[in-house]
């Protein structure tokens, strides 16, 4: 039953990257590179996601369990620490080389060609790396 | 000067990556960006692999669902060399994890929580894409 919900989740959320043309990276580069013609649609898509995710969150959250009755996790960690922001120079520079991050890469595996996939196959290389890293430094 | 502005389809469409994100928090209890999702499903063994596998699945899959009711080609512009798509996937997934979210975590989950860790990541990950831009 989790995963019949996981899957449809997940297809709920590709359809929207579909929809909002996030699978399309010139599409986002369109709203990073601001000088250019901008386009500030993935603004819009984010302000879309966090009032329906907000105003979802603020309902549920008194919650004890989930609908399936698994009990709810929240994230704990408030510190901004030097691994949130190194992480997220890391990831800023990536996705503004090429205007892929990780959710419309996947949804663009089927429509994206070798680009789509090399990209992929290196992102799974870079969550790898990640957690040999983490290995390491324990 | 502003081309190509698309606000009605990307509201929708993040509203639609909000109900995902909403789901995944209603029925399992876990507040999750794609990138830990994907972090989390290639560990394998872990406790909660099942539903991260097939949340990824639902997304790589959304394509074929989306051509039941439009069969136009779906556009994908990129013109980026190979080593820069692997520099690049490479930054993405070892950052994502590292920084512990992407767009969809603390873009949006995060951010809507008014998370301060969400809020510092997004500005960083947006200053620093938008630099690139810019030099690059």
């Amino acid at each position: 039953m989790r995963s019949l919900v996981g899957l449809l989740c997940g297809v709920v959320f590709g359809l929207g990257l579909i929809i909002a043309q996030m699978t399309n990276p010139a599409k986002v580069i369109g709203f990073l590179d601001i000088l250019n013609g901008w386009d500030p649609s993935l603004a819009f898509v984010m302000g879309g996601g966090l009032v329906v995710f907000g105003v979802g969150f603020i309902m549920l959250k008194g919650r004890k369990n989930s609908f399936l009755g698994a009990s709810v996790r929240l994230p704990t960690a408030s510190q901004i620490d030097a691994p949130l922001v190194l992480g997220a120079v890391l990831f800023g520079a990536g996705w503004g080389l090429s205007g892929l991050c990780p959710g419309p890469a996947l949804a663009a595996l089927t429509i994206g060609g070798s680009p789509a996939f090399t990209f992929v196959v290196a992102m799974v290389v870079g969550m790898f790396l990640h957690q040999l890293y983490q290995r390491q430094i324990r | 000067m502003i081309e190509n502005f698309t606000p009605w389809s990307a509201l929708f469409g993040g509203v639609l990556i909000g109900l995902g994100s909403l789901g995944v928090f209603a029925f399992i209890g876990r507040v999750a960006g794609i990138s830990g999702i994907l972090g989390q499903a290639l560990k394998g063994n872990a406790a909660g692999a099942d539903w991260r596998i097939a949340f990824v699945m639902g997304v790589v899959a959304a394509p074929l669902v989306y051509r039941i009711y439009d069969t136009t080609p779906l556009a994908f512009e990129i013109n980026s060399s190979i080593w820069l798509l692997i520099l690049s996937g490479l930054l993405v997934g070892f950052g994502t994890r590292l920084g512990n979210g992407c767009t969809s975590g603390h873009g949006i989950s995060g951010i809507s929580r008014f998370s301060l860790r969400s809020i510092v990541a997004v500005a960083t990950f947006m200053v620093i894409a938008i630099i690139i831009n810019l030099i690059w």
